[in-house]
């Protein structure tokens, strides 16, 4: 089937949805490409690399008309909604929520549409996830912009002519973009503090090197079953608001990163917080597209505050790396090619049994499938700590019985012995339990990797058994006992040699580097 | 006889065998711990061969420690490391069956000579033999064994008794434990799945209450006879079986270091019987040094001893999980994994049961050397209860010739997974499980794990997506960062290093 590339129409738009690496992917699965000329100009890749790669390179309307499936950034508008014909499938974003009368406009030209941005987060529909892949470059330039307009150095350095503090960051949200905010300013080398309501991301923003702000509230976690946060109770905003602000009055740079889907960013840095931030700040909000997380933000442009503070609104931030945001979306879509046509023929087949096509798909057939049934994404089964933590006391308790009886039953062992005893054996009881002792303490601090040795050792000596065989064979009272003590020396002997060529064998392989 | 020089021969074959108990718990002095232990047999059998005053006696004791010696050495030689659990399970087995012929010896020797209703043993022939044993062990002084009193004979005969039922137990109990570890074996017993017989655990109980009373009855009886002890040979060879057949596979490691501790206490108890101080001492060591190591293993899974003898771990509340809907998972093909790894500068592999039975060591080894080469840094983690046996892993890697100094155990390396690239999972489910953490409902619950899934990415290699020994389904395998690679281990190993 022909995939068709067209140039995206969006004012300002620099992406393009495939790249000449992408194209490549897409023809060995078997597809034909065919490409609008300067599609891929603000992405940096001409017409010629494009045809080098394999693609066709076509005059505009002509992707549209001949296409089988269309791949593009943006949604459609309204002249492009109207070169569709009935039969072909659409791939781009969407927001199919925010936008029900375009899905009915779709609906009515009878074009199969997926959308990129509906696809469900599971693990294994992360290949093709492009609003993870938009994120990450969205937190990474972030960062950049932030970098582009803070006066200073990111990184702490001693030099000759001075001392200079490495820059606070706070980053607000740590989903894809908070993440990838995080790992960037922390390899500027910045000092990176990180907010989220929901507790499990604690151990990702360590691993990107930020450090977790808790809030001290009660626990609540803000997780939710399809991967995103949750909207918060009244008291838990207004904790996260003081923290907020008590951060605001600290740091240098904020990025903001919070939203919920289908409804408008939270407010979480209010205009008192924005003036009590010193001068020469950053604030970056990554929300502005939706309203965002700052009082003072304006979309799409930078706001200099009268205390001097600089607050970033831009919303195409992932279409300032137009090269990089293309590669990955385009990636995405190959993926995406690789679900639709399993057989590698270049035939697509939007399978309903997959619940990834069938979360994704808007309209098929003329029938608007918008919204799909709910999937649940979360591994873990609800916890209950609390429960186990009092199992564990009540264990505790046992073994304290336990070890109470033990004494018991060691002490009155001893009295027993003492008291019936014969004097021959005591002495040989001393050095019983001395003995017991000695072990005790010299396998304690055994290394764990010399067990096996250390078992086959001891294996190896308890073969000493063999002096109680050796000394029954010759005392020769009746055949048996010499029976009896020679299969003992026989086998107490495999246990000698064996046990120590074994140990031999082992440790002469064990060699430092 | 002189007595003098044989009883510091013991006492210097004793101090041998403590100094290489001390040095094999280090690597740098192992092998000097294992020769002492070589030199201290050696001067225990040489002292032991002085007193032996018969030709016939010397000429059979040499035929048998030969034969032995041939076996020994040859299966040492041949036995792969793979199989080291099994062969220590067998090697238990023999001290078992050891320590159970030296009883019954013991037991026959002061057969006749017992004479009823007196106190004292007269002196005879046999009498003699067992003066001559008491003064070879340097117990008694000269001339002092001519009588035996009530007490003594009563001590004497528990030390039998308890050392057989020990010897017993150890040697079907070991025998079971070859059996499940080898695995080829068709019959039940030997199937790593624990057998649960109904009310198991009153069996065993009614096992040792009925031993109890057949000592009393050996040790009340005028004459002393064969009957109880006989009997109760036969009941401790079936509570061995019993025994170690209701405990799984996965418990293998604290089961062979219990049988190595058993087959101590057995040739403690011999060593009672004979008067031999050596015995003892010795004995005492194995012992301990084996309840330690089990103990060891017991709380690397954060199971209670006792838990674990009487068996039944991974059937409670198991089947509940297996059921659950645990997400997607995502495939690696080998190509990407090498890809992957070019792109780490730290590696760490945590190895399981896995690489033992796909035989990988020696492919894993290569990985480690090709991945050096490119300056990446690689590190094994090693958790305390992989494989089937304490420190089975480490054995592998020794045979495949990766230095021991970058092989880590679980406390070392816990705290570096969260800045590691990539982690390579070979053949190990339970033991990195994050439900162990996670999960409070688990059946591994509070064991503790290695927490691969701290680090950036994880490629778990395995055969398939069955569940471990533990019968508990693997949530690592879900998470975002974990790719699956599956085939056999070894082969899976091969081809990346190919890629590299």
């Amino acid at each position: 089937m022909l995939i068709g590339i067209p140039k995206e129409s969006l004012r300002g738009e620099t992406r393009v949805a495939a790249t000449p690496d992408t194209v490549g992917k897409l023809i060995k699965l078997g597809f034909e490409v065919q490409i609008q000329s300067n599609a891929g100009a603000d992405a940096s890749f001409d017409d010629a690399a494009y045809t080098a790669a394999g693609a066709k390179v076509v005059k505009p309307r002509e992707v549209w008309n001949t296409s089988d499936i269309i791949f593009k950034v943006n949604a459609p508008n309204d002249d492009e909604v109207g070169y569709l014909k009935a039969g072909q499938t659409l791939v781009s974003f969407i927001r199919p929520a925010q936008h029900p009368d375009l899905v009915a406009k779709l609906n009515e030209k009878k074009v199969t549409v997926l959308a990129m941005d509906m696809v469900p987060r599971i693990s294994r529909a992360q290949a093709l996830d492009a609003l993870s892949s938009t994120a990450n470059i969205s937190g990474y330039r972030a960062v950049i912009e932030a970098a582009h307009c803070f006066g200073r150095f990111f990184t702490g350095q001693v030099t000759a002519a001075g001392k200079v503090p490495p820059a606070k960051v706070l980053v607000i949200g740590a989903g894809v973009a908070g993440l990838a905010a995080i790992g960037a300013a922390h390899s500027l080398g910045a000092v990176v503090r990180a907010f989220d309501t929901r507790l499990e991301v604690a151990d990702q923003i360590k691993s990107m090197g930020g450090e977790f702000l808790k809030l001290d509230f009660k626990q609540e976690d803000g997780s939710s079953s399809d991967g995103y946060a949750k909207v918060m109770s009244d008291e838990f905003i207004k904790a996260e608001m003081e923290l907020f602000a008590k951060q605001a009055k600290e740091v240098d740079i904020i990025i903001t990163t919070a939203a919920i889907p289908g409804k408008p960013a939270p407010r979480l840095v209010t205009k008192e917080m924005v003036e009590s931030m010193k001068p020469g700040s950053v604030i970056v909000d990554l929300a502005a597209a939706t309203g965002g997380n700052c009082e003072l933000t304006v979309e799409g442009k930078i706001v200099t505050t009268d205390n001097g503070v600089k607050i970033i609104g831009y919303s195409d931030l992932a279409a300032r790396l137009p090269a990089q945001s293309s590669q990955l979306y385009g990636t995405n879509l190959v993926n995406l090619a690789k679900l639709l046509c399993k057989n590698k023929d270049g035939k697509i087949n939007v399978d309903f049994e997959d619940v990834v096509l069938r979360n994704m798909t808007v309209t098929k057939d003329g029938e608007v499938t918008f919204p799909p049934p709910k999937i649940s994404v979360s591994a873990a089964p609800a916890a209950k700590p609390a429960a186990a933590a009092q199992q564990k006391v009540e264990q505790r308790q046992v073994s304290k019985k336990l070890k109470v009886s033990c004494v018991v039953a060691l002490i009155v062992a001893f009295a027993l012995i003492g008291l019936f005893a014969p004097e021959k054996f005591l002495p040989h009881f001393t050095v019983f339990v001395l003995a017991c002792v000695c072990g005790y303490y010299v396998v304690w601090n055994v290394t764990h990797s010399l067990h096996t040795p250390l078992m086959s050792v001891t294996n190896a000596i308890s073969g000493i058994i063999v002096v109680g065989a050796v000394l029954q064979i010759s005392s020769g009272t009746s055949i048996i006992i010499s029976i009896f003590a020679f299969i003992g020396v026989l086998i107490a002997s495999i246990n000698i040699f064996g046990g120590f060529a074994v140990t031999r064998r082992m440790l002469a392989m064990f060699r430092k580097q | 006889m002189v007595l003098g020089p044989i009883h510091m021969a013991y006492i210097l074959a004793a101090l041998l065998f403590i100094l290489a108990l001390a040095g094999l718990s280090k690597q740098e002095t192992a092998k000097l711990g294992c020769l002492s232990g070589m030199v201290g047999m050696t001067i225990a059998l040489l002292a032991t061969f002085a007193q032996v005053d018969t030709a016939t006696g010397f000429i059979l004791i040499i035929i048998a420690m030969a034969i032995g010696a041939g076996i020994g050495i040859y299966v040492a030689r041949k036995v792969a490391m793979t199989q080291m659990p099994e062969m220590i399970a067998c090697l238990h087995s023999f001290v078992g069956l050891a320590a159970v012929l030296v009883g019954y010896n013991s037991f026959l020797e002061l057969g006749g000579s017992a004479a009823p209703e007196t106190i004292t043993i007269p002196v005879n022939a046999t009498a003699d033999e067992i003066a001559a044993l008491l003064e070879a062990a340097g117990a008694a002084a000269a001339g002092a064994a001519s009588t035996m009193s009530v007490g003594e004979l009563n001590t004497h005969l528990v030390e039998i008794f308890l050392g057989v039922f020990i010897g017993a137990v150890t040697f079907t109990g070991s025998i079971v434990a070859y059996g499940k570890l080898n695995g080829t074996y068709k019959l039940r017993i030997f199937k790593s799945a624990p057998l649960m017989i109904p009310g198991g655990h009153w069996l065993n109980l009614g096992a040792l209450v009925v031993s109890l009373f057949l000592m009393i009855w050996f040790m009340a009886s005028d004459t002393p006879s064969v009957a109880p002890l006989v009997i109760m040979t036969l009941i401790a060879f079936v509570f061995g079986v019993h025994l170690v057949a209701a405990i799984g596979g996965a418990d293998m490691p604290v089961v062979i270091s219990m049988l190595n501790s058993y087959s101590g206490w057995a040739a403690a108890a011999s060593g009672f019987m004979l008067s031999n101080d050596l015995l003892i001492v010795t004995g005492a060591l194995v012992g301990s040094s084996g309840a330690i190591l089990s103990y060891i293993m017991c709380r690397a899974m954060n199971r209670s001893f006792i838990s674990v003898i009487a068996g039944g771990f991974g059937n409670e509340g198991a089947a509940a999980s297996t059921d659950e809907e645990m997400g997607e998972y995502r495939e690696l093909k080998c190509p990407e994994v090498a890809e992957l790894l070019k792109n780490s500068s730290s590696v760490i592999i945590a190895p399981g049961y896995g690489m033992a039975v796909a035989q990988a060591q020696n492919a894993v080894a290569q990985l480690t050397e090709k991945l050096q080469a490119r300056g990446i840094q690689v590190r094994f983690a090693i958790h305390p209860v992989a494989g089937r046996l304490p420190g089975h892993m480490n054995v592998l890697l020794a045979e495949a010739k990766v230095p021991y100094d970058i092989v880590f155990e679980m406390d070392e390396i816990n705290d570096d997974f969260e800045n590691t690239d990539t982690v390579l999972v070979i053949g190990a489910n339970d033991t990195v499980n994050p439900a162990a953490l996670e999960n409070p409902n688990s059946p591994i619950a509070g064991m503790p794990v290695l927490e691969v899934w701290k680090a950036r990415n994880v490629v778990v290699f395995k055969r398939s997506m069955n569940t471990g020994y533990a019968g508990v389904q693997n949530p690592l395998f879900f998470k975002e960062n974990t790719a699956m690679c599956f085939g056999d281990a070894k082969k899976s190993v091969e081809e990346i290093v190919a890629n590299l």
